[in-house]
């Protein structure tokens, strides 16, 4: 663990040195996000409601994934830029060093532009907490941190996985982008307003529905519960993140025997 | 006979091969039905390297020189065979193998690219969790050896290529490893670079008992350098010997060129020389030390011109090689 903050400031010393594009970079990514918060003001501008969840209940889950989504982009960009150390060949490097592949990879690129869609998440979440009373104790903002600590973990989870493929691909495959961008553009709204097999998917495979839909029934007082279960639920993330790390052993085990 | 420190029994190694063929359509067809080619990258490669040797690792482009020494890295596991290296086995112990080697990879950085090369080597050193004492010893020494002083604290990317491959040299040796891999460490070096490299690879190897591993495809490498030559060629190993056998067994051809007082008579016969050249002034002859004599061929020579200047080349390593080569047809 203190390697990989070895890592995060010569990282952060190396992306310091161009100062100019990291403001830029910075600064494009707090404007991203905003396309997309604008399109879910309008939509409640317009409608009022999505299926008896009020604007600021789904602002909330959209400030959840999208705050887990930036973390995990800052912290995790080394398996999203996987493809890159595998094509160069550096991979070879990290074996010839006596520390786990997971840390040297995670340490290997960090992506701290990401800190722009950070603040914008941050400035989304505060707002809706402000507005919904009812999540104002103790035990909800632990359950809210879990929330997105697992959701980090969902994300990193899937980068894994997709930096897996690059053993056998070498380029990256796209496809991840469906579960990343795409899981993340869901699971930004409380899931019950999709159809039945969405939900399930994303509640039992791929888990954003532990991070969001679930512990917000919780948070929100929208179901009579015990704490416990809103504050257990989230670690489905972790969970998910256990058989992403198994399969990259295979993937590494995979590359020492090819070495392609 | 001791038991080496690096030892290789019967390695091999085979890569499957995707074949790609020329043409729009051959790659579309390529996207679903794929042909398959097994490429052996090593086969039965097995020798002893023995501890304070530097041993040079030569062989043609693509002849499984890399794979030898992914797989001595721990890098790659082989198909078969086994390896034990200061009693590991370098693919199923990987991380406490590693920590007793350094690697060079010539063509690729190790060094973090965009800080001062201080900070590369302190994050070397918590990666390979050196000793702070240790550290700084070897620090100052290899500061001192390899003349870093002025180049800690400039970033990577603003280094020359030659000072940057000190550089690499030092980082590779600050956990004091036991065993250096060198992959062409003097790849596009300018010649007062490639000296100092040498001379260090020298240094540590006799100060502190490095066994050096070395492959190159620059033979004056070799020259300076190994004092045994390991040759691969298609994945089998070729040669192993010092580099006395391979001059004793290829380089007993002789050239001779001789500079006289101006000779108008008619061009001298040497029995079992060769003439290649002659002038009114120069002569050149090549001869074989096993059939003829040096002291027989220069005193035939001065017995008919008056000789001013004599040299007496043979054949350089470089063409002993290709010659070798040829002989294996590789």
């Amino acid at each position: 663990m203190s390697l990989y903050f070895r890592y995060l400031n010569i990282q952060l010393k190396s992306q310091l040195q161009y100062r100019a594009s990291f403001l830029l970079l910075s600064i494009g990514q707090f404007f991203i996000p905003f396309m997309v918060f604008g399109g879910l003001y309008f939509m409640f501008e317009r409608f009022g409601q999505l299926e008896g969840w009020s604007f600021f209940e789904v602002t909330l889950c959209f400030a959840v994934i999208h705050l887990s989504f930036s973390l995990s982009e800052c912290f995790a960009r080394g398996f999203d830029a996987f493809s890159s150390l595998v094509a160069s060949g550096d991979f070879d490097r990290l074996l010839v060093r006596p520390r786990g592949t997971v840390v040297q990879v995670l340490g290997s690129k960090f992506e701290f532009t990401r800190i722009g869609r950070l603040l914008q998440s941050t400035i989304v979440l505060i707002w809706s907490i402000a507005n919904l009373p009812q999540v104002w104790s103790f035990p909800k903002a632990i359950t809210l941190f879990f929330m997105v600590f697992n959701g980090v973990m969902i994300f990193t989870g899937i980068f894994i996985l997709a930096a897996t493929f690059c053993f056998w691909t070498i380029q990256a495959i796209e496809i991840a982008n469906v579960f990343t961008d795409g899981g993340r553009e869901m699971a930004q709204y409380p899931l019950t307003i999709y159809e039945k097999w969405v939900t399930r998917f994303f509640t039992f495979i791929v888990p954003f529905g532990c991070v969001t839909y679930l512990p917000l029934m919780y948070l929100l007082d929208k179901e009579e519960g015990s704490w416990v279960t809103g504050m257990l639920v989230p670690f489905g993330g972790l969970l998910f993140l256990l058989p992403c790390l198994l399969v990259w052993r295979i993937g590494v085990r995979h590359y020492r025997s090819t070495g392609s | 006979m001791e038991k080496g420190i690096i030892q290789l029994t019967g390695i091999g190694k085979s890569f499957k091969v995707a074949e790609r063929t020329a043409g729009l359509r051959q790659a579309a067809k390529a996207l679903f039905v794929r042909k398959h080619r097994i490429v052996e990258a090593l086969k039965d490669i097995s020798f002893t390297v023995n501890e304070g040797e530097i041993v040079g690792y030569i062989g043609p482009n693509g002849a499984g020189k890399s794979t030898t020494i992914k797989v001595m890295s721990g890098i790659l596991v082989p198909d078969g065979g086994t390896c034990s290296i200061m009693g590991y086995t370098p693919w199923k112990e990987r991380t406490d193998y590693v920590r007793h080697i350094g690697v060079v990879f010539g063509q690729r950085s190790q060094l973090w690219w965009d800080v001062p090369v201080i900070d590369s080597f302190e994050l070397l050193r918590d990666i390979y969790r050196i000793p702070d004492e240790m550290y700084r010893e070897n620090l100052a020494v290899l500061t001192e050896m390899l003349a870093l002083a002025d180049l800690l604290g400039v970033p990577v990317r603003q280094l020359s290529l030659g000072q940057r491959m000190r550089c690499e040299i030092a980082a590779s040796l600050l956990h004091s490893p036991k065993i250096l891999f060198l992959d062409e460490p003097t790849i596009g070096l300018d010649a007062v670079s490639k000296l100092a490299v040498r001379s260090f690879i020298r240094r540590i190897n006799q100060e502190r008992g490095v066994t050096v591993i070395l492959t190159t495809h620059d033979m004056s490498d070799i020259e300076a350098l190994a004092d045994r030559i390991l040759m691969i060629g298609k994945g089998t190993l070729l040669y192993d010997g010092s580099l006395e056998e391979l001059r004793s067994r290829f380089g007993t051809g002789r050239t001779i060129t001789a500079d006289y007082r101006e000779y108008v008579g008619e061009p001298v016969d040497i029995p079992g020389a060769t003439r290649l050249q002659w002038s009114t002034e120069r002569a050149v002859y090549s001869f074989d030390t096993e059939s003829v004599v040096l002291a027989d061929v220069i005193a035939q020579l001065s017995g008919s011109v008056e000789l001013l200047d004599i040299s007496v080349d043979s054949k350089d390593i470089d063409e002993m090689i290709v010659q070798l080569y040829e002989e294996h047809q590789i």
